[in-house]
């Protein structure tokens, strides 16, 4: 969510007993400023708070110009030290992938895990380290990837493709904030499919551009609910486990937070 | 319609358009059809502009406008206001204009919709906020017991220690909760009273209050329902039994037919065990408080089993496999003593044990704790340091399902005496007892899982130690936290409601398939004899035959010859 209306945007997202608490809500205000102006951010958002066994780590995305694809992020143990994070390539996401159990804490820890290749004729099995710097932004860009979504009409892409903030998004009504196909998964489509001839009539170019997610195919991910009658609607992500997103109907006041252990939940066909 | 054609056309020439020419509009679909030869402009390009204005005069189905008028509309509305810089407010005036045109219908028909669910919740919670009056009589009194010793705890005090922390809900929800908690109080007799904690759910979530109800006072409730219960069973163990059964404990025996089902083991009494506590559930503050059922053995076993999200209704099944016995109810009530028993600390010496003048017996488990009255608290570096400092207070749960190992073999009229001679002799149905760590039991003694200790503790300040407390996470148990500073320290869980584990949750497979008779000789299968076998078979019998024939004349023969000789 961003960073300048954290105050008031973090009791609306309390509903899981995740919260900050105050020292690290007034840390975060002064050293999220630097941070801006450092690298020359346009905008800042807290994106949230991994657990780790040790420590925690927050973490928070700056943008420049280009919403969507020109994010960095950043972690910091303490809220006032922040260093960038790399970006996570797919070989990472993969090696990552293999790394089972709780985040340590320490940034400089190292996984040991086993991968198995299988070549044509024989299977080599590889020991690689994976290094904690790397599983998070590796987790990071997969909870981007599956979860981050935003209203239908926040975001509008410009002639030049560029994607922005849409400044008259004026908030959707309580009744399409109950739909699921008002939210938009917030990261590159991957295939926009082609629907028929009714439904498009109703697509605009440039607030359309991204996957819906009605188009998911399993729509259980998510859990949408109303909280305090229909002031507010909060979705949580069922598959990574303390994602929410929240939006008040009829307004603009949109975000998302993570908080939570930076796992998948694999379980989830079992716990549905 | 002749004489009305020459005008549009003209002032399309022209550019500019007045109101009376709406009129036309209407007709312009004919349009399309009247060529004047008058105009200078080429019969094509004439084709060309009409076939553009028809365009621009259809009707949107939504709004009831069309571009054209539109237009008109704001070009005119321009040209009379005269802005600077026209050109970079267009949009904005557009906007205006279209706005100006909006239907206050549908204004009014929305707005009445949209309040029906926040106004419907604010009725409901309307309710905590009142002030309940008490009669003359008994008012006084109320009030002192109302101000004084009151079960309900300081719900804010603890949110205010756990927000140092990072934990808890918005202060408001807290203080929402605080009061139904209040109410909770108010309508029934309370010893003691908590706020458990939150258990998020799919479609709603639980708040959830741990009671502790007066002594005497639980148990007339309890009775009314019991009693209820016990009849139905008492009836349906009747018709099973046969009537050689003595009938002193029915649920423990099981009934005495060829097929003995596994022992149903029985759940703890109220008030002891996994039941020391009753547990009241709501899904928002307000809402009425529904009392959950004491939890079974059974029950805490299949949910060791499972891993399912909660729905928010608390009358949903639970689809598993195993199959749990019974419905989102019971399995919450399970798994909310399951995260009790492994996850609800407090600092070393807050609690200490009773009378300590009976001797222990074997397998008695010790489960009365009370307040340490000399406790003086625990600095938070000390907390922060080792585990040792903190211990467990409630009962961990054996492998059983209960706090207090049961015997499912029991054999009738058991004497003290008997006993030892049963268990020399080992019978192979009797299983082992079953122990878990006493109560009271410091966490760094709590085994390591996969490598992970099982308790993560952190100060709640980095910048101002001299006021940190100290917050201990667990791991095995995401959600569950805990607090202590100086003499005060308190449980809550926010969460989910399942435990954590980096392996992958794979469901047990289900039972080898079961014997249907024991094999015996007369059901085996055999082969039948072959031809040869058979063969041979006859051949030895002739044999036998000719054998004890020829023994007969032989004994014919030794008999005459005694005759002879006598």
């Amino acid at each position: 969510m961003q960073a300048e209306y954290l105050h008031q945007y973090l009791p609306l997202v309390a509903s899981t007993g995740l919260v900050l608490s105050p020292e690290q809500r007034a840390t975060l205000q002064v050293s999220l400023e630097i941070v801006k102006k450092n690298y020359k951010f346009s905008r800042v958002y807290f994106w949230g708070k991994i657990l780790g066994l040790t420590a925690d780590y927050f973490i928070v995305m700056g943008v420049e110009t280009d919403e969507l694809r020109g994010r960095k992020s950043l972690y910091s143990l303490n809220c006032m030290d922040w260093k960038l994070l790399p970006p996570a390539t797919d070989e990472m996401i993969e090696r990552s992938m293999r790394v089972k159990g709780r985040f340590m804490g320490d940034p400089s820890h190292e996984y040991d895990t086993i991968s198995v290749k299988k070549n044509e004729e024989e299977m080599a099995s590889l020991e690689l380290k994976v290094k904690e710097e790397e599983r998070l932004t590796a987790t990071i860009e997969q909870i981007n990837r599956e979860a981050a979504i935003v209203p239908r009409g926040a975001f509008i892409k410009t002639p030049l493709e560029q994607i922005h903030k849409n400044r008259s998004f004026g908030g959707l009504s309580v009744t399409e904030a109950g739909k699921l196909q008002s939210y938009l998964h917030f990261t590159e489509p991957v295939i926009l499919k082609k629907k028929s001839q009714l439904l498009q009539a109703n697509l605009e170019d440039s607030v359309d551009f991204l996957n819906s997610l009605e188009d998911d195919e399993l729509k259980v991910f998510w859990s949408l609910q109303y909280e305090r009658g229909s002031k507010l609607v909060i979705l949580q992500n069922l598959l990574w486990l303390g994602f929410i997103f929240f939006h008040v109907p009829e307004t603009s006041q949109h975000g998302s937070i993570y908080m939570g252990l930076g796992e998948r939940n694999i379980d989830f066909p079992f716990m549905i | 319609m002749s004489d009305e054609v020459p005008k549009p056309s003209q002032s399309e020439s022209e550019g500019k358009i007045q109101h009376s020419e709406f009129a036309s509009s209407i007709s312009s679909q004919e349009l399309l059809v009247q060529v004047e030869s008058e105009h200078t402009l080429t019969s094509v390009n004439e084709i060309i502009i009409q076939n553009a204005k028809a365009y621009l005069l259809q009707q949107s189905p939504i709004t009831n406008l069309n571009l054209y008028d539109h237009l008109s509309q704001v070009l005119t509305k321009v040209l009379d206001e005269r802005p600077d810089n026209a050109v970079d407010i267009i949009e904005d005036i557009s906007k205006k204009v279209k706005r100006s045109q909006f239907s206050k219908k549908m204004d009014t028909l929305r707005d009445e919709y949209e309040n029906s669910m926040a106004y419907g919740l604010a009725e409901v919670q309307k309710s905590l906020f009142v002030k309940t009056v008490e009669t003359e009589e008994g008012a006084a009194a109320d009030h002192e017991e109302e101000v004084a010793d009151t079960p309900l705890p300081n719900v804010m005090e603890m949110a205010y220690y756990f927000e140092q922390a990072g934990i808890g809900l918005s202060s408001d929800e807290m203080y929402r909760i605080f009061l139904a908690l209040k109410q909770l109080v108010e309508a029934h007799p309370l010893q003691k009273c908590r706020f458990w904690g939150k258990i998020l759910g799919i479609n709603g979530n639980y708040i959830i209050a741990e009671v502790d109800f007066r002594e005497g006072e639980e148990d007339a409730e309890e009775l009314g329902e019991e009693e209820d219960a016990e009849g139905k069973e008492d009836d349906k163990e009747d018709f099973d039994r046969t009537e050689e059964e003595e009938t002193e404990e029915p649920e423990d025996k099981p009934p005495e037919s060829t097929y003995k089902p596994p022992p149903v083991i029985p759940k703890e009494e109220n008030r002891s065990g996994t039941n020391r506590y009753t547990y009241f559930v709501c899904s928002e503050p307000a809402k009425p408080w529904v009392k959950l059922p004491p939890v079974t053995p059974a029950q805490i076993t299949v949910a060791r089993k499972i891993k399912k999200f909660f729905t928010g209704n608390l009358d949903a099944p639970v689809i598993s496999y195993p199959p749990f016995p019974g419905n989102e109810m019971s399995y919450l009530r399970a798994q909310i003593a399951r995260i009790s028993a492994g996850s609800q600390i407090s600092p070393l010496g807050f609690y200490q044990f009773g009378d300590e003048e009976e001797e222990e017996e074997e397998g008695s488990v010790r489960d009365n704790y009370e307040e340490n009255p000399e406790f003086e608290g625990i600095a938070t570096a000390e907390l922060l340091d080792t585990m040792a400092n903190w211990v467990h207070h409630t009962q961990h749960i054996l492998p059983q399902g209960r706090c207090v190992w049961f015997n499912p073999v029991q054999k009738k009229e058991e004497d003290f005496e008997e006993e030892e001679e049963e268990e020399e002799r080992e019978a192979p149905d009797e299983p082992e007892p079953e122990v878990g760590p006493p109560l009271l039991t410091p966490l760094s003694e709590d085994a390591e899982v996969n490598n992970i200790p099982p308790w993560a503790v952190k100060p709640s300040s980095i910048l101002i130690p001299q006021y940190a407390s100290a917050l201990v996470r667990s791991n095995l148990w995401p959600g569950a936290y805990t607090f202590a500073i100086g003499k005060k320290f308190e449980n809550v869980y926010f969460g989910w409601g399942h435990k954590y584990s980096p392996e992958n949750y794979s469901p047990s497979s289900a039972p080898p398939v079961q014997a249907e008779y024991a094999s015996g000789p007369d059901i085996t299968e055999v082969d039948d004899p072959t031809v040869e076998e058979e063969q041979a078979l006859r051949a030895a019998l002739e044999e036998r035959l000719a054998a004890a024939e020829e023994a007969e004349e032989e004994e014919e023969e030794e008999e005459e010859e005694d005759d002879d000789d006598n």
